[in-house]
């Protein structure tokens, strides 16, 4: 049993509550008053035409945006802004629709670097070999395995991410975040561009963190049918309002998710 | 980037980046070069070729690993040769050792202090600051005369080197000191960059914006990119000055000693540990092996008072084609030439 | 008062040599992104190349031209031999790239025209002139006059013509460019002719100045203060820092410079970029670069 492995039963409070947050670049409005509870072990799905603010939301969530107003209240504790650094200390982590990886180092190292915050040992110990630093290394090691091996990358482990494929560096990036042990994991298009086999895979992943790992999961995806599938709670937005929030079988039939998605202007 | 080749990233691997028998072989070999090298060979290429690896790994920790591009190498050599000989002259009680590895930390300070602009300016803006530095650290040891010891001519002479009454006068102790020295220093940086250090430089190399949403301290780990390289540069100032040249001036650390230190870990390659002795030895060895050219050349009617001019196109045309070719530089060439060395035998 | 007026203006006028030459940088780097450290040995080979002409008695207007026409090939090498292999590369490479083209042309440069000083003379008189109280050098008023025209020459250029539209188009956004029809080579081969054009220019008139000699290159070295202060991509911002350098410069060197022994000049614009840098990342004009996750 490795320490990776989900803990006991969930407490009732979210584990993450958005209040009323707004965000604007310069005129233009992003997000407007939205709030959301994310609770403990839920897959949250963010979904919404192009350009709703999804991202954008995300970005806040973990610090990369600071929003006008609104609180990001996570794991018990509100402001108005984490800086990122804050956020990766208190256990959120997440992927990019760009893929943020660090290309020019090779898998393995880049899912060590998730790890950088649970080191047990300082940059002089490793460099002279003493102190805690063997047996820090070995553990960091051995959890970084873990997680390669959860996402089926042992046979590139050693391989330069830049030379890999897309698919596959999605899942590297995923490899990545999930190392370091977070609470919450903010995917952002975790499927984008890949075919369905892919799709299946990357689903069964994220659904293995969710389940084995105990981490609570919020998406940002555009394949409908994937989402209906995997998620517990989705959320939509259009023009940066929350439209619908609710579990999958009330979402799919609300009225005004399908006029925004099937165009009706308004 | 169509390499088919899986490459082998050597931080990750439980073993050293070059394999541990070549790293000792190459030591033997390099200790045992007294003996048959003649004492031009030591003074003038041998030592400086060692001095010289020792820049290069300073400033590729800072601009290969790190990512922090400098061009103001040739100053904070300047300060490890000054400070050191600063400790030497004024503090009398204190051993050889002790001076240069103070010459290297005041060095070390140095150059996080100019370090601290990076935090703010990114990428190529920043050659500004270390170009800032080079400048004004090269005026400042000019006018200051404190910094030497208020000698008016403006040349030091290097202090007669010793330790533990060992005299280190003749160019093979001279000679075995500095690559005892570089032998010590290259162990710590190979270590170094395996260390969880060494991948947070790199993945603020790579791309900083995501290295801070992981949690990586950017701002700490920039500085402390500038403190270590600064350390390894002002101690290679230090002995270049000292082990080398024989004298201490701020001329002879100008903007073209920092471009030839840029070179080396272009042309050696850039994040490497043993591409730094390549380049330097390239560095070293082209001048000597275009003058022995001489000869031919002249026949062909180049005129052998031109050789500085050729050496100069010929450094030029080499950057090119290396960032072209290899961007790696010569250490990634002589990975691959391992690596097709091993296959050989297997290949029907 | 009219001393610091003086020196006010004197330093103005250098900036505005500054100034043309770091228009030159600005020109390659709205087309290809880079900052072309090679821009200082351009203008050393294109002097020293005049110099030569003309003291092997030809005509000053066929040794312009035959200089020019020298640039612009060496400009059409340098982007199909280096450019177009390097296109997808950082900037720091391609900054690299360009310091192993300085050194070439440098090496080159002296390996065809010698080392020593040349003179040069532009057959302007240096007589200073009186201007409601200060002495102004002519020289320098003829400098201005040349980098006014050529500025307007320029806007003119990229704002009313077709080939100026290409121009802005390809540094906009290279491959939309390319997906209407924009010859890219062609665009880079004119923009680099172009700054071939301006570096000779300002290679004339600092060589004049200073004599043409090796050290013109740290001088164009000074023009990285100048598109730091006024931003990489604007010719309006390569004007306004090369003033400011070079009025900051001078005003320094003449009085914070008499307190410590003088040489001010060689670090103070650097210092000065340095300090610009920490409060306006972007330069004066230049734009901010967005970064997307």
């Amino acid at each position: 049993m490795t320490s990776l492995e989900r803990p006991l039963p969930l407490p009732t409070e979210p584990l993450l509550s958005l209040d009323g947050i707004s965000l604007s670049f310069g005129g233009v409005k992003a997000i407007v008053d939205i709030s959301v509870d994310v609770h403990h072990g839920e897959i949250c799905a963010l979904i919404g035409p192009n350009g709703a603010g999804k991202s954008s939301l995300l970005n806040v969530i973990n610090g990369v945006y600071r929003p006008q107003q609104g609180t990001v209240t996570f794991d018990g504790t509100g402001s108005r802004r984490m800086s990122s650094h804050d956020a990766a200390r208190r256990g959120i982590a997440r992927t990019f629709q760009n893929i943020a990886l660090f290309r020019r180092m090779s898998v393995l190292d880049n899912v060590l670097t998730g790890r950088n915050l649970r080191r047990g040992s300082t940059w002089l110990e490793q460099t002279f070999r003493v102190g805690r630093a063997s047996r820090d290394e070995a553990i960091q090691r051995r959890q970084a395995e873990v997680v390669i091996e959860a996402l089926d990358l042992q046979r590139v482990r050693h391989s330069i991410v830049g030379t890999l494929s897309y698919g596959v560096q999605k899942r590297v990036e995923l490899a990545r975040a999930l190392a370091a042990e977070p609470r919450l994991l903010l995917l952002d298009e975790p499927m984008a561009g890949m075919n369905a086999d892919e799709k299946r895979a990357m689903a069964g992943f994220i659904v293995d963190a969710n389940e084995q790992f105990g981490v609570t999961v919020v998406l940002i995806e555009h394949d409908i049918g994937v989402v209906m599938d995997l998620s517990d709670h989705i959320v939509v937005l259009d023009y940066g309002k929350k439209i619908a929030d609710g579990i999958p079988a009330e979402v799919r039939v609300d009225p005004a998710v399908l006029a925004a998605y099937l165009g009706t202007r308004h | 980037m169509s390499n088919i080749v899986i490459r082998r990233a050597g931080l990750s691997a439980s073993r050293p980046a070059v394999p541990g028998l070549v790293l000792v072989a190459g030591l033997a070999v390099l200790a045992a070069v007294p003996g048959v090298a003649s004492e031009y060979w030591l003074s003038a290429v041998l030592t400086p070729f060692l001095i010289l690896s020792l820049a290069g790994l300073g400033l590729n920790l800072l601009t290969g690993y790190a990512g922090q591009l400098s061009l103001g190498t040739a100053a904070f050599m300047a300060v490890g040769a000054y400070a050191t000989y600063n400790f030497a002259v004024r503090v009398p009680g204190l051993s050889l050792l002790a001076d240069l590895v103070l010459g290297g930390l005041t060095t070390a300070a140095i150059g996080t202090l100019f370090g601290l602009p990076s935090l703010r300016i990114k990428g190529f803006y920043l050659i500004a600051a270390t170009l800032a530095a080079q400048f004004f650290i090269e005026w400042l040891l000019t006018k200051v005369n404190w910094f030497s010891n208020d000698d008016t001519s403006g040349v030091l002479s290097a202090p007669r080197l010793s330790i533990f009454g060992w005299s280190i006068a003749t160019p093979v102790s001279r000679y075995q000191f500095v690559l005892g020295v570089v032998a010590v220093l290259f162990a710590v940086a190979a270590s170094l960059v395996r260390s969880e250090l060494g991948r947070r430089w790199m993945a603020v190399r790579d791309m900083d914006t995501a290295a801070a949403v992981i949690g990586i301290p950017i701002g700490r780990t920039k500085l402390l990119a500038f403190a270590v390289s600064s350390f390894v540069i002002g101690i290679a100032g230090a002995l270049w000055a000292f082990a080398y040249l024989g004298t201490v001036e701020p001329h002879g650390f100008d903007l073209n000693l920092s471009f030839q230190v840029l070179f080396i870990i272009i042309i050696g390659g850039m994040g490497s540990i043993s591409g730094n002795f390549y380049g330097a030895a390239f560095i070293v060895l082209l001048p000597i092996a275009l003058s022995h050219a001489a000869g031919a050349l002249a026949a062909i009617g180049v005129d052998v008072g031109q050789l500085q001019n050729l050496q100069k196109i010929l450094f030029g045309v080499l950057i090119i084609v290396f960032l072209i070719k290899e961007p790696d530089g010569l250490a990634r060439l002589v990975q691959i030439a391992r690596q097709r060395l091993r296959n050989w035998p297997l290949r029907a | 008062m009219s001393f610091f007026l003086e020196v006010l203006v004197g330093g103005l006028l250098a900036g505005v040599m500054y100034s043309l030459v770091a228009i030159g940088f600005v020109l390659i780097y709205k087309a290809s992104g880079v900052f072309n450290f090679a821009q200082g040995s351009l203008v050393l080979f294109g002097a020293l190349t005049f110099v030569s002409l003309i003291e092997r008695h030809l005509a000053a207007w066929l040794a312009f031209a035959a200089t020019l026409a020298v640039l612009v090939l060496i400009a059409i090498a340098i982007e199909r031999a280096v450019l177009r292999p390097l296109v997808n590369r950082t900037p720091i490479v391609l900054f690299m790239a360009t310091l192993g083209l300085s050194f070439i042309l440098e090496g080159a440069a002296q390996l065809l025209w010698g080392a020593q000083v040349h003179g040069l003379d532009l057959g302007i008189d240096d007589k200073p002139l009186q201007l409601g109280g200060v002495m102004i050098s002519q020289f320098d008023m003829f400098a201005a006059a040349t980098a006014g025209v050529l500025v307007i020459a320029l806007s003119l250029m990229t704002n009313r013509t077709r080939l100026g539209l290409s121009l802005r188009a390809v540094a906009d956004d290279p491959l939309a460019a390319l997906a209407v029809g924009i010859r890219l080579p062609r665009i880079w081969a004119i923009v680099w002719s172009l700054a071939g054009f301006v570096s000779l220019v300002a290679g004339l008139l600092w060589g004049a100045r200073l004599g043409v000699q090796f050290s013109l290159s740290l001088v164009v070295l000074k023009a990285l203060p100048v598109l730091i202060i006024g931003g990489f991509s604007s010719i309006g911002g390569a004007i306004a820092g090369g003033l400011l350098v070079g009025a900051s410069e001078k005003l320094a060197e003449v009085y914070a410079g008499a307190l410590v022994g003088g040489g001010i000049e060689n670090w103070f614009p650097y210092v000065l970029a340095v300090l610009f840098l920490l409060v306006r990342p972007a330069g004066l004009f230049g734009e901010p670069a967005v970064e997307r996750v």
